[in-house]
């Protein structure tokens, strides 16, 4: 084989230019595609080689650095060969405290792959993943598209000798993988996770379409002020009012107007949406065209996170469904003049797209990295048109609210949080999943619902939340109070406050984008900082140089994610300092390093120990 | 005042304005010095370096890229945001590999420049040590990644003012790197008279053979902190 065979997946220069031309094509050449043309590319090579972006970029007739660019950024891109299987590993403290380490070790064992690794064979790569929202079915892997929960390292060996005997017509990674969960492995099956039904959200007996028919009765102002009537918030943890994001965005003068549903549901702990779309795709759908119509807008999107690509053909199957019974298309919902539609876009591994402006970079074809506001997506979103960006949750709220009124809705929950919320659980308690439950529970109320009683400290909104103590959970879930998008991590009293902590930031150094110093230097110096305090050498002046460094991350960063990455280090602080001065020590200044540590290198190359003296070391 | 004028206050000085501008282009007019690194008045602003975060009515935000508002309060001159900022220059500090004595931009530097100005004495957060490339594959210039800020004011200038994209950005998070259209710079279309080459605000991208024309204690901020320039102006209008 020569070398131009083994690269681009097997296929000659000649090919690659054929393809890339083929794909291209198909979204008219409109660069604003790009994230699904390296995707498709990627699908048919393995990876987006040097001759893919050189031909991708002719085809398009922009600069390969551009699509190197954008590229690079996305964690499920590859600019390199990797294995023909891509098993990538959900790493969040729960996956941790249910044994994922012993299931990366069996598929580090069963494929010769070393973690963050290709094996020998080119069959397998290896990788650690931020949360792949499974948190209630951990450990929980992507292989390719495919979902794998509830692993233990019994179950690798199978599944490994299951792969090697599968044979793809081009034998090259699937991710993209709408043939997801039809592999037919051990443990490709992801469990209902829906565990409590509220009034409003996950109500039974109301047939799709009924919010959607109430609403085009209606005129788009009725509609709007309805949405102000039921005080609706959005649901994806900033909680800023519907009614008025849309009403600025309809008031925004433009040639078009876009809603864009938020379906990149990153935050760890957090899997509400996945259960929203698998079970109630046509209530979201139902939200969205109710927006379209109330913004005047003919365009829907759906931003879906790279994670749940198994949903893709079952929410086309809903999609296509509605089209062929005119709640999608011209005259959508029997509606004269009211011509709408939905695309989704499938993202491709990056946390920061949850943030509406990184969301809409990437919409674009971009490195999702986030805007500077003003000018706010309501007047220069998606395409510099005013744009609508909404969570999965929120607008299934808004279909809900037009079927059953406003008042009905705010009959649910706190004067200032109105209606139910969706929870998701997961650690230590009995019955991890979703619930629906009426703003202004309490802590308490909440986990002797999911069974908690023994909880020592909840994790409450992911790692940009808050880490909530016991003397906390007298304390109300609602935006006036406790605000959570929607992700309950509960730990008990044998956790490690420091070490999930610290794992938190981990993620925050993975997931940011870069862009801005405070939160590109500033995430990994936390990272730092707090790894100091768990190998017991941070002194005082270490802690109080880490605070005053948290805060300024946070008040320097671009973006709410650096405003909140240092959150799990400020709020352990302030309710854990008993954790930190367990582990402090009592000197003015210690390195990083032990004198042994950093001598290590050289006692291995001169293979005899130092002599050392009284007091050092 | 002619109607179409806007007033704001900066450190509770009052500063006129006209519409569309950003507060760091009136505060200039102005003759107030707000420290910035990443913003170039002739580039659209990026908000990477956030070393001109102010106090916008109350709430942080760049003043790079945050337009004048008729009646706005912004605070910037102040201890807390010049202590934010002193930060921010250290972590570019240690994020990189900058050793100024053998630095052929030192004196001309905008971070030595900030650093000096904001009072950095050392660097008190760690070293990253990074594996940085240097490029030195094109005739006329010389790329050194160990200095790069990741100000993208190259990739800025190269897009629209050259009209090039010689310049873009690779990877993500603590990773990022400036990345060339190309293996290397000589594959490039860049030439020593493009925008790109000479607005590097540190010692990235240098021509090269022009290093030491100026010797060291001659140069811009050997002579007068960064940023004097604006206030010079501004002592000179009072007078």
């Amino acid at each position: 084989m020569t070398i131009s065979e083994t690269q681009n997946g097997g296929i000659s220069a000649a090919d690659v230019t054929r393809i890339v031309a083929t794909i291209v094509d198909a979204v008219q050449a409109d660069r604003t595609r790009l994230m699904d043309i390296v995707q498709a590319v990627q699908h048919r090579l393995g990876y987006v080689s040097d001759e893919a972006v050189h031909a991708i970029a002719e085809r398009l007739g922009i600069h390969g650095v551009e699509i190197e660019d954008m590229v690079s950024f996305y964690a499920f891109l590859n600019r390199e060969p990797k294995g023909r299987f891509h098993i990538r590993l959900s790493k969040t403290p729960i996956s941790m405290m249910r044994g994922a380490a012993a299931v990366a070790g069996a598929f580090s064992r069963a494929t010769g792959a070393v973690i963050g690794g290709t094996s020998p064979d080119g069959e397998f790569t290896l990788e650690w993943t931020s949360d792949i929202g499974m948190g209630d079915q951990e450990p929980a892997a992507l292989i390719n598209g495919t979902v794998l929960t509830a692993l233990t390292p019994s179950d690798v060996l199978p599944i490994v000798a299951a792969l090697r005997q599968q044979h793809a017509e081009n034998g090259v990674p699937l991710f993209p993988g709408s043939d997801a969960q039809r592999a037919g492995l051990l443990k490709a099956k992801i469990g209902a996770s829906l565990v409590k039904s509220g009034p409003v959200v996950f109500q039974t007996g109301t047939a799709a379409g009924a919010g959607l028919e109430a609403a085009l009765a209606k005129s788009p102002e009725e509609i709007i002020q309805t949405m102000a009537k039921a005080k609706l918030r959005g649901r994806g943890g900033a909680g800023f009012p519907t009614a008025l994001k849309w009403k600025l965005c309809r008031q925004s003068v433009s040639e078009a107007h876009h809603v864009v549903c938020n379906a990149d549901e990153g935050e760890p702990g957090t899997f509400k949406d996945r259960v929203l779309l698998t079970e109630l795709p046509d209530v979201v759908f139902d939200g969205m065209t109710i927006a379209g119509y109330a913004l005047g807008a003919r365009r829907g999107l759906v931003y879906l996170r790279g994670e749940y690509a198994y949903l893709w053909d079952r929410l086309q199957g809903a999609l296509e469904h509605r089209r062929r019974v005119g709640l999608l298309g011209k005259d959508a919902g029997g509606k004269a003049g009211f011509d709408f539609d939905i695309r989704i876009q499938l993202g491709a591994g990056a946390y920061i797209c949850g943030e509406e402006s990184a969301l809409i970079d990437s919409l674009e074809g971009k490195r999702g990295a986030p805007r500077d506001r003003p000018p706010f997506p309501t007047d220069r979103g998606y395409l510099q048109q005013p744009t609508a960006v909404d969570n999965v949750e929120t607008f299934a709220c808004v279909a809900r609210i037009m079927e059953k009124g406003a008042e009905w809705f705010a009959g649910f929950g706190t004067p200032d949080s109105t209606g139910t919320k969706l929870l998701s659980v997961s650690g230590d308690c009995q019955r991890a999943g979703v619930y629906e439950v009426p703003f202004g529970i309490t802590v308490n109320e909440f986990l002797d619902l999911i069974g908690a009683p023994d909880a020592a400290f909840v994790q409450m909104g992911g790692p940009s939340g808050q880490c909530t103590a016991p003397k906390d959970f007298g304390r109300r879930i609602a935006y006036e109070d406790l605000s959570t998008g929607g992700s309950v991590m509960v730990f008990n009293s044998g956790r490690d406050v420091l070490e999930i902590a610290t794992q938190f930031a981990e993620f925050f150094v993975e997931e940011s984008c870069g862009w801005c110093t405070p939160c590109r230097v500033g995430t990994t110096l936390l990272k730092q900082g707090m790894e100091k305090v768990l190998r017991n050498r941070a002194t005082p002046a270490d802690i109080a140089a880490l605070e005053a460094l948290a805060n300024t991350v946070s008040r320097m960063s671009r973006c709410g994610l650096g405003q909140t990455a240092p959150n799990p280090i400020l709020t352990t602080m302030r309710n854990f300092p008993e954790a930190y001065e367990r582990r402090l020590q009592a000197e003015t200044f210690l390195p990083a390093v032990t004198l042994r540590e950093a001598l290590a290198v050289a006692v291995e190359v001169q293979g005899r120990e130092p002599v050392v003296q009284e007091g050092v070391g | 005042m002619s109607d179409s004028m806007l007033t704001f206050t900066v450190d509770g000085v009052e500063v006129e304005a006209t519409p569309g501008q950003t507060i760091i282009q009136a505060c200039d007019a102005a003759r107030v010095y707000i420290p910035r690194l990443c913003y170039h008045p002739d580039l659209e602003p990026a908000g990477h370096c956030r070393v001109c975060t102010c106090r916008i009515n109350g709430r942080p935000g760049s003043s790079c890229t945050m337009p004048v508002a008729h009646g706005m309060v912004v605070e910037s001159n102040t201890p807390q945001l010049n202590e934010d900022r002193r930060v921010l220059i250290e972590m570019l500090f240690v994020e990189g590999n900058h050793f100024c004595p053998s630095c052929e931009k030192s004196g001309d530097c905008e971070l030595q420049a900030l650093g000096y100005r904001l009072g950095m004495m050392g660097p008190r957060l760690p070293y990253q040590w990074p594996q940085r490339e240097l490029d030195a594959t094109h005739p006329d210039i010389f790329i050194d990644r160990n200095r790069c800020v990741l100000c993208s004011r190259c990739i800025r200038a190269s897009r629209t003012a050259d009209g090039k994209s010689v310049f873009g950005f690779e990877g993500r998070g603590i990773h990022v790197r400036l990345n060339v259209d190309g293996k290397h710079l000589d594959e490039t279309t860049l030439a020593a008279i493009d925008k790109a080459v000479h607005v590097c605000p540190v010692g990235c991208i240098v021509v090269k053979r022009n290093g030491y024309r100026i010797p060291y204690g001659d140069r811009t901020y050997d002579q007068a902190p960064i940023g004097s320039d604006i206030e010079a102006r501004r002592r000179k209008m009072k007078r």
